[in-house]
């Protein structure tokens, strides 16, 4: 039995939640605060991928990744290939089509945090970086827990996306749930079997940590 | 406000009916992904002189293989190859004596760069081609024609780490066409345009004597017994006008 296409799974889905905590925390942080008139304009974009079809972004992804493409030719010109059917073209693919679950939570809970706390450590004498770190990021735990839950949890249910740009290479791109499709159109039912069954564990454990730590961090910090 | 409620009923009723009837004259067909556009070409000349409904799914063979062995509401199989048309004759999922083969493929390696590929194939033994596309060779036989080939030419191994592989020869198709893929092991026909004349780019022909030939096997399917449509399609996939098409459009004959 060939564990790979899991172990490329959750490589790419823990690369993924890393770099769209990366991006979405100053973007949702942002969101947040801000008062701008095209903010409602980049919610909604930010949001698309909640609406669109895997496919529409599978299509675009599969133009814009080409070779000559509008993200594959820069890419090409840096590293000498495109950035179709690599690992790094699933992460971009990923973090695309994750990022409304890691912005959409981390959003509500900055907005819950309100100014009246950043405010006073503001006039304990705390930094911009200071207020963030110690008063904004404790209070907003919670949120951080859903984002990364959701992006990671997204990421490993991807399959579309996967589907029209990772070429379904081995060790490199066929990540566990093209395999397993592989596995059911060749009638490979006993790989597919296991390889299923391995992802429900593998998910309800990671849920179910993830519930329980949320939940006895909760009853510690009284909220 | 009583009586345009029993007209809408009435008319609803007719229209389930008027459906009813249509559907007998329908034929559903699962095709294989690489004869996808000479079956639509051949779809509608066939409704233009029977007047029945031909449906068209396509995919590759493994995957419909699969899908019909598990009840898909298919009448007719269009497949890639013959083993699977086979399977399901001694399955007893299809009617027997049924098969039959309506074309044989030609593989061909293409790209959308003129020059690249050359009418030898020696590209292959190069470094030029950095990613490579073919359909998958557990599902689809023009994938595994083109395993073949690279066996044959023992290179195989060397593009163990730069083969990209479609779901099936049309997923194959799009990943060169787009330009990320810098050549594929496709079917002559989908470069084939409907006029019949050849897509720009360049090509290799790939001698039939390097792989086991692409018979590509129809058969029709149990639940089509009672249907006429289902063995008027066949019989016109069989007919002289029909044979014209399909060799117009990039395939041998049987």
């Amino acid at each position: 039995m060939n564990w790979t296409p899991l172990w490329i799974t959750l490589k790419l889905a823990t690369i993924s939640s890393i770099v769209l905590l990366l991006i979405g925390t100053p973007l949702a942080w942002w969101l947040a605060r801000t008062r701008v008139r095209f903010k409602a304009a980049i919610e909604a974009v930010v949001a698309l991928p909640l609406v669109l079809p895997p496919t529409v972004l599978g299509f675009y992804l599969l133009i814009g990744l080409a070779p000559d493409g509008v993200i594959g030719g820069p890419w090409r010109a840096l590293t000498g290939h495109g950035l179709a059917f690599t690992f790094a073209g699933l992460v971009l693919g990923s973090v695309l089509y994750s990022l409304p679950f890691v912005v959409q939570p981390l959003q509500n809970t900055f907005e819950t945090v309100g100014d009246r706390w950043i405010e006073a450590a503001a006039t304990l004498g705390a930094g911009t970086l200071d207020r963030f770190v110690s008063v904004v990021l404790p209070m907003a735990r919670s949120g951080f827990i859903t984002a990364v839950t959701l992006g990671f949890a997204h990421t490993v249910g991807e399959f579309g996306v996967v589907l029209m740009i990772g070429g379904n290479i081995p060790d490199k791109t066929q990540v566990v749930s093209i395999a397993i499709y592989d596995h059911v159109e060749a009638l490979e039912y006993s790989q597919a079997h296991l390889l299923s069954a391995g992802l429900l564990l593998f998910s309800f454990a990671a849920l179910f940590l993830v519930y329980r730590l949320n939940r006895r961090w909760r009853t510690v910090v009284g909220r | 406000m009583r009586h345009s409620l029993s007209n809408f009923v009435a008319l609803l009723a007719t229209a389930c009916l008027a459906s009813t009837a249509v559907s007998a004259q329908t034929v559903t067909v699962a095709v294989a992904a690489n004869f996808l556009a000479t079956s639509k070409i051949l779809a509608h000349q066939f409704e233009q002189e029977s007047h029945d409904k031909v449906l068209l799914s396509a995919g590759s063979t493994g995957k419909l293989y699969a899908q019909i062995r598990h009840g898909a509401p298919y009448d007719v199989f269009l497949a890639a190859d013959k083993r699977r048309p086979k399977l399901l004759e001694s399955e007893g999922v299809a009617l027997k004596g049924s098969r039959f083969t309506y074309a044989i493929g030609r593989l061909a390696l293409w790209s959308p760069k003129s020059g690249l590929v050359d009418t030898a194939g020696a590209v292959l033994r190069g470094s030029s081609i950095q990613k490579l596309a073919i359909a998958n060779p557990k599902t689809a036989p023009y994938g595994a024609a083109a395993q073949q080939v690279l066996q044959k030419m023992y290179v195989w191994q060397q593009y163990s780490g730069r083969i990209v592989r479609g779901e099936d020869v049309g997923q194959t198709w799009q990943f060169v066409s787009t330009g990320n893929a810098d050549a594929g092991f496709i079917a002559l026909a989908q470069i084939t345009l409907a006029n019949g004349n050849r897509r720009s780019g360049s090509l290799w022909l790939v001698p039939q004597q390097m792989y086991t030939p692409i018979e590509q096997q129809a058969v029709t399917l149990k639940r089509a017994q009672g249907n006429a449509a289902a063995h008027a399609f066949t019989a016109f996939l069989r007919s002289k006008q029909a044979r014209a098409e399909i060799s117009r459009q990039g395939y041998a004959l049987p």
